[in-house]
């Protein structure tokens, strides 16, 4: 389950928000607009209003401590799955046996939204942090693991061929051939999980939850405090792009000689 | 690794043999479990669910769950495709209009329910609202990309072939297109799910979410499993439902291949 | 004695596929330029391939200096029609390192003789560039000095310029005609040109169409090197092995079988 298409082949710097500041403008205006005269100033607030109340939580320290432990749990179970699922992933995409026997789950449960877990998560490890693990760590596996496995069986034949004639054995293929070519995609299957990570935790944090940015939006929604409201989504939208563009500054620093094409 | 007509079927016995050996130590721990209400057993979620479907409640709830994603996603694939095909054409569509798509990728949908709740109650329009919202822009998206991506050779036969506007546009783009439309909607669907059950563990009284949250009502740990069987069961058949369209098109048209969602 | 050896090669994909290659005898002398040319799926790969080590013949066998081809070797190194064989993350220096990597040189060892190599073929001052940055022509050419640092003996190409425009084509076409001098390698190289044929080749085996291919005619090619493309001999040369290959094409266009 995935949130967008990749549009291109490797992740490019230009690929990032683009953004017109005719556009920015306008969207500002849209919405105050909206705000003013669509739905009663209460239950939508202007941007300004979202601002202040924005700056409020933050001197409050409201927001950065949901914000914290908010992305403390998509850190750890993102960490997690990434952990356990490029290892499986290479494994089921270099031997039938893991395969056949991983691959009836993998396809099954893919299509099972994480927030769906949450209630079992929440019985069987509380209404703290670990449940709210537990589905980010759902959330990243199979993604990570899916990417991987296609990653795997998407290197060139040549490339092996090639590592064959020059003599290499088993572990010298796996380490100096799959590994590095599969490693585009492990980045963008981590990438992809990420952005859902996000989704994934809110939606937990709506349901059972006492912190975080979901509990901050859905509690502020019932106290009608519309601004602060959005003021939380707000935060969860930069968050978001602050997330993606330092994982592609990472990965653009640290592994940039792995997203070449060929 | 071309599956053979030997090879697959030894590949379904691989599975089948996988999966038994899942339910049967399933079955086995929970039988041992401290507390039967942590994990219930394989047979006991079977009951449960056979039960549910023999007082028609599954069918109910499973149908009140699909019935909103359809209405939801139908809406917003309508309106995704008018947009991105308004955007893919014009470009001061596409400069006004993008960025808010580029921008609204990281606000998830989900974030979205309280808001939509407040002003749209917990009914039925609040949940279509909130899956038109999550569909339109995928599926936007993905269809302004095949419109820019219509082979230009193909337009320019057209052109030679003294083809005006109006038919350049339903005779070769939209056909090439469509293999993108298809992808985007197959990756909407895919959301829609997320967040047709995030909202109904929120606040619904039908639908599978529900279901899954009434275990806790009821204590009933079985519903949940059911519950989230019978979502993977949906999600497997919608997403076959979308691959077979593909193929299809693919036949048909060709240039659809390009149009594959990447996981 | 014949250096390398195809004796009664049949080859068939799976147990049910049709018999692409049959009966296919070849002897190669060492040091040999041979090029295999042949209609579109006569299975002139798949003779390739069987000599790599990458595919086993349902029949007969191949041998190199006496012993028996069991899988790729490093005495044979492929260079491939697509340069897809290159690692995209590794730079051309460390790609032409690779072979060498694998068989425990020294770090300096490895990149003196990788740099010579790269030398060699012409591409010094590109050492430090990724294979996305490089052309098609240069790319090639980081295949053959991959190929060559490992001194293996053998080179098989599988029309490794078929990718090319014709100026570069042309230009690779004279700088292997150099190495090959210089290095005195065996080669194996495939070609659906007749003119790369007969400027790069020692003999030429033309093959029959498929199903069930084997060779036809082979021509020899006994000009002195360099070539002088325009000569009479030349197009007396291309005349003939035109001739040949072209009763060939001509069936497979027609839709028959071959005669064997």
């Amino acid at each position: 389950m995935e949130r967008w298409p990749r549009l291109r082949a490797s992740i490019p710097a230009s690929d990032a928000v683009r953004v017109s500041g005719v556009s920015l403008v306008g969207f500002v205006l849209l919405w105050q607009l909206a705000s003013t005269l669509w739905v009663p100033s209460i239950l939508f607030p202007t941007p300004l209003r979202t601002l202040l109340a924005l700056v409020a939580m933050l001197r409050e320290g409201v927001l950065p401590y949901d914000a914290g432990v908010s992305l403390s749990r998509i850190a750890i179970g993102f960490l997690i799955g990434t952990v356990v699922g490029v290892p499986l992933g290479l494994a089921m995409g270099l031997f039938r046996p893991v395969l056949v026997f991983f691959e009836p789950y993998v396809q099954f449960f893919r299509f099972v939204p994480p927030v769906a877990w949450i209630i079992p998560a929440i019985l069987w490890f509380g209404i703290g942090e670990t449940s709210k693990i537990f589905l980010i760590f759902y959330t990243t596996v199979f993604l990570v693991l899916l990417n991987t496995m296609v990653g795997v069986s998407a290197v060139p034949r040549n490339q092996i061929r090639s590592a064959r004639c020059f003599g290499a054995g088993r572990w010298q293929l796996f380490l100096w051939v799959s590994l590095p070519a599969t490693m585009p995609h492990v980045l963008t299957g981590m990438r992809i999980a990420m952005g859902n990570s996000f989704a994934a935790v809110v939606g937990a944090e709506f349901i059972a939850a006492q912190a975080g940015l979901g509990f901050l939006i859905i509690d502020s929604g019932t106290w009608l405090a519309t601004d602060r409201m959005f003021a939380g989504m707000l935060t969860l939208g930069l968050l978001g792009i602050v997330a993606d563009l330092l994982f592609r500054a990472i990965i653009a620093r640290a592994a940039a000689r792995y997203l070449m094409p060929s | 690794m071309t599956p053979t007509g030997e090879g697959r079927s030894i590949r379904f016995l691989g599975y089948a043999a996988s999966v038994a050996v899942v339910l049967l130590l399933w079955q086995y721990l929970s039988s041992r479990a401290i507390i039967p209400l942590l994990f219930p057993s394989p047979l006991s979620t079977l009951r449960v669910g056979l039960g549910l479907a023999a007082k028609g409640q599954l069918q109910a709830d499973l149908w009140a769950s699909l019935a909103r994603i359809l209405a939801g996603f139908a809406l917003g694939s309508a309106l995704g495709v008018t947009g991105g095909i308004l955007m893919g054409s014009f470009r001061p569509a596409r400069l006004f209009f993008e960025p808010y798509l580029q921008l609204l990728r990281f606000l998830p949908a989900l974030a979205w329910i309280p808001a939509v709740m407040l002003w749209l109650g917990t009914g039925e329009r609040a949940k279509i609202a909130l899956l038109a919202y999550t569909t339109v822009f995928i599926v936007a998206l993905n269809t302004m990309v095949g419109v820019t991506r219509v082979p230009r050779n193909q337009v320019r036969a057209a052109r030679s072939f003294g083809a005006m506007r109006g038919k350049i546009f339903f005779l070769v783009t939209i056909p090439a297109t469509v293999g993108y439309m298809l992808a985007g909607m197959r990756l909407a669907m895919g959301n829609c799910f997320m967040t047709v059950v995030a909202a109904e563990l929120v606040a619904s009284d039908s639908g599978l979410g529900y279901l899954i949250f009434s275990s806790r009502q009821w204590m009933q740990t079985e519903l949940a499993f059911v519950g989230i069987f019978v979502l993977g069961l949906l999600g497997l058949t919608a997403d076959h439902v979308f691959q077979a369209t593909s193929s299809w098109l693919l036949w048909r048209y060709d240039g659809a291949s390009r149009g594959r969602p990447t996981q | 004695m014949a250096y390398i050896t195809f004796r009664g090669i049949d080859f068939r994909y799976g147990a049910q596929g049709p018999l692409i290659i049959r009966g296919f005898h070849l002897d190669l002398r060492r040091g040999e330029f041979f090029a295999l040319v042949g209609p579109s799926g006569c299975g002139k790969t798949t003779i390739l391939n069987v000599l790599a080590g990458f595919e086993t013949p349902t029949a007969g066998e191949v041998l190199v200096d006496q012993q028996p081809v069991r899988g790729p070797q490093r005495d044979r190194i492929v260079i491939f029609q697509e340069p897809d064989s290159l690692y995209p993350w590794l730079t051309a220096l460390e790609n032409v390192q690779f072979p060498l990597r694998v068989l425990g040189v020294g770090r300096s060892e490895r990149r003196a003789r990788a740099e010579h190599a790269l030398r060699l073929v012409g591409l010094q001052g590109h050492e430090g560039k990724h294979p996305a940055h490089l052309s098609g022509g240069m790319k090639q050419r980081v295949q053959l000095a991959r190929a060559l640092v490992l001194e293996a003996p053998v080179l098989l190409m599988d029309e490794p310029f078929g990718a090319l425009d014709a100026q570069t084509r042309l230009i690779l076409q004279e700088e292997l005609t150099q190495i090959a001098v210089r290095t005195q390698r065996t080669i194996l190289f495939i070609t659906h040109d007749i003119h790369e044929a007969i400027f790069l080749a020692d003999r030429i085996g033309v093959m029959t169409a498929g199903p069930e291919s084997t060779i036809k005619k082979i021509v020899e090619v006994e000009l002195p090197r360099p070539r002088a493309r325009g000569s009479a001999a030349f197009g007396e040369l291309y005349e003939e092995t035109h001739q040949i290959l072209s009763e060939e094409v001509r069936r497979v266009l027609r839709g028959e079988d071959s005669l064997l």
